[in-house]
């Protein structure tokens, strides 16, 4: 593996020099204090936020047509426009970030957080709310730590809490951390814990957070991500921000490419421009694959995300065309796999994640996810059934019915299928499974077929076969040694 | 064992203040518990229900839904190794497997001088620094078995003043001067702030309300 030339303080962030509007402290050492945050602008779009009427501050919000950076891409001014003129109300930050691939959240956090709390005090005040509850996963003991840090400061400064900057404007933020549950960072699970319950999503609809979220009270939930980018657009104004970016999608991602690549690392990139091929083998960027290898396939958008292949490489990282070409970019997480890749491990791996995590809630989901992961490992494991592939697509169907969303296949003859699948579970993380599963299978079809083709009956079937009855101390015996 | 200790009463009840129901402040009090003692004792659960006025049944059932929160002692130090895609690809499970042998537990066990705890967990979101293990939620990034043997050796030697004792999250606690707070509201209560009502534009000053 290629050595890292990133800096020292911010392990995983690699400066391409492109646009920086979050990462703009970085390169600093002690980016993470209030000392540094003053000194490079911190706080001054707030102080000028302050001075204008609450909508307008809104509004602004979705002139710059700023898209949540959570993973389903959904513009921030429009869910702030769906919130009912009923009080009190509540923002909750979303810091649960584990989808497997990303990080920038965390870098976030860890590295500026009094840009993201001067987010959260725009984004309150817009709103005309005095509650926000900032929500870190529990794993992220480094990120709790410098946001509590700074949070202490800037009440000190009277940036947070009573009488913001002399002003008549009293906003409270509250630190709030997680325990362990994958599932937390969907919006409605994350509600209900942070309301001290089971991480467990809520039907919608009929009620959405925006209407009835925490305490059934009007509640947004946004990302780590989409809230640090309002300092500077309130600073720079929406033009500036456009100036960066596609024009569906404007400003910059934070994306986390790792995997078989030269130089693997958190980039902050602009939307819906640079291609995928760009991205993994640019010189600002990855690199190209390690050892020269062939690149296989490759995830781009977080373990949910259907995989995609070299066709794929070309396209933009435009969340249109990505979506139409039968994945998603999602959470923003890259995760690329070369031709030494077993299409058979990977699949059981990225499945693996979500049989663990499932919250237990939809039958399909539960049940499913465990059944997947079961018979990925006997295949795995060289005691596949030939049924095993039919019956693998069957489960995937029950937890996602329909042609699940696939990239095209062109020496195949197939088209794209496009992103999002259909789900009989409450929340996507069920259908998430599906995807590793429908993109190897259409793929790599013959690397399933080998192992199938050349397994032998697992020691229990053999046993089975060979006795009418199953002697349950000689297997309690085996189990055991 | 223990309830929590009269600090942590104090403590429990200012983080209980910060929300407007206080059952919210379950998770954050079961983190203290944990940090108490190294593990959620049976008598802590008890102690929390009181003090939010919810049944030593709900606070079980929160809190074995959550994987960090531990019911009975781990290790001085829970080492937890990644082996999700990125870190599968670049090492992770041979990484498990070199701990296993290493320190003679398997995943989710404890060696016998009460050191360590082992468990394989997902994706911890260091993926770019493959294979990365967290060692009481403290990162360690693209280590070899080298580097692993040589922290589980400065571990035991007690030379690692980074890494505190399992239980301990963050070091640094949010503290709001009484003076400073912008004030707790209940969910019953409903009503715009004065300051948001008093910004709008005049024709419809009255910012709704419900």
């Amino acid at each position: 593996m290629a050595t890292n030339d990133y800096v020292s303080h911010a392990p995983g962030y690699v400066d391409n020099e492109g646009p920086k509007i979050v990462t703009s402290r970085f390169l600093h050492d002690d980016s993470h204090t209030l000392a540094r945050s003053e000194a490079t602008g911190g706080y001054s779009a707030l102080r000028a936020v302050l001075q204008t009427p609450p909508p307008e501050a809104a509004d602004l919000v979705k002139e710059a047509v700023l898209l949540g950076r959570g993973g389903a891409g959904f513009p921030a001014g429009i869910k702030w426009g769906f919130m009912p003129p009923v009080w009190p109300r509540y923002l909750v930050v979303n810091g649960d970030e584990s989808e497997p691939g990303t990080y920038k959240d965390r870098l976030l956090m860890e590295r500026d957080p009094h840009q993201l709390i001067e987010g959260c005090i725009i984004a309150c005040y817009a709103l005309g709310l005095n509650q926000c509850f900032l929500y870190v996963r529990g794993e992220m003991a480094l990120a709790q730590e410098r946001i509590a840090a700074a949070l202490n400061e800037a009440y000190e400064a009277s940036y947070v809490g009573k009488n913001i900057m002399g002003t008549d404007v009293s906003i409270d933020v509250v630190l709030h951390w997680g325990a362990g549950a994958y599932i937390v960072g969907e919006e409605t699970a994350l509600i209900e814990s942070l309301e001290g319950n089971r991480g467990m999503p809520r039907l919608k609809p009929p009620f959405f957070p925006a209407a009835k979220g925490l305490y059934l009270k009007p509640t947004i939930v946004n990302n780590v991500e989409t809230l640090a980018n309002l300092p500077w657009i309130f600073a720079n104004g929406t033009e500036a921000y456009k100036q960066y970016g596609s024009e569906r999608s404007p400003g910059t991602r934070m994306l986390a490419v790792s995997g078989h690549v030269n130089r693997p690392g958190v980039y902050e990139v602009e939307q819906g421009v640079v291609t995928f091929r760009e991205l993994f083998y640019g010189d600002n960027y990855c690199q190209g694959i390690r050892d020269g290898n062939e690149l296989k396939m490759f995830i781009p958008g977080g373990g949910s995300a259907p995989w995609f292949f070299p066709e794929q490489l070309d396209l933009p990282m435009e969340a249109a065309d990505v979506g139409a070409a039968g994945s998603m970019l999602g959470s923003g997480a890259l995760v690329v796999m070369d031709e030494t890749t077993d299409a058979v491990k990977a699949c059981l791996r990225v499945v693996r994640f979500f049989a663990r995590e499932s919250c237990g809630k939809c039958t399909p989901c539960r049940e499913g996810t465990t059944w997947e992961e079961q018979i990925l490992q006997r295949i795995l494991d060289g005691h596949g059934r030939p049924e095993d592939l039919d019956l693998l697509e069957d489960i995937g169907s029950q937890i996602s019915p329909g042609d699940y969303p696939k990239a095209a296949h062109e020496e195949a003859g197939l088209t794209a299928v496009p992103f999002p699948p259909k789900q009989t579970t409450i929340c996507p993380l069920g259908p998430s499974s599906v995807a590793p599963i429908t993109s190897a299978l259409r793929r790599f079809r013959h690397e399933f077929e080998a192992k199938i083709g050349s397994a032998t009956p697992s020691p229990t079937e053999s046993r089975a076969a060979d006795e009418t009855s199953i002697d349950v101390d000689e297997a309690a015996e085996e189990v055991s040694a | 064992m223990s309830r929590l200790t009269t600090a942590n009463v104090l403590l429990a009840r200012e983080i209980i203040s910060r929300y407007p129901r206080p059952k919210s402040a379950l998770i954050p009090l079961l983190h203290l518990a944990q940090e108490q003692d190294g593990y959620v004792a049976d008598d802590a659960m008890e102690h929390i229900a009181e003090l939010i006025g919810v049944t030593a049944a709900e606070v079980l059932g929160t809190c074995s839904f959550y994987e960090m929160f531990k019911r009975h002692p781990v290790g001085r130090y829970m080492i937890n190794i990644c082996t999700n895609i990125s870190c599968q690809l670049n090492g992770g499970e041979e990484l498990l497997h070199h701990a296993e042998e290493t320190l003679g537990i398997r995943s989710g066990g404890t060696t016998d001088d009460g050191m360590f705890t082992l468990e394989d967990v997902e994706c911890i979101a260091a993926c770019t620094e493959a294979p990365c293990l967290q060692v009481n939620y403290r990162y360690e990034y693209r280590l070899d078995n080298d580097d692993f043997d040589r922290m589980v050796d400065d571990l035991r030697a007690g030379n690692r003043a980074d890494v505190p004792p399992h239980g301990t999250l963050a070091r640094v606690r949010q503290n709001i001067d009484e003076d400073r707070l912008a004030g707790v509201e209940r969910p019953e209560l409903a009503g715009a702030p004065a300051w948001y009502s008093s910004r709008l534009p005049s024709d419809d000053g009255d910012g709704g309300g419900n």
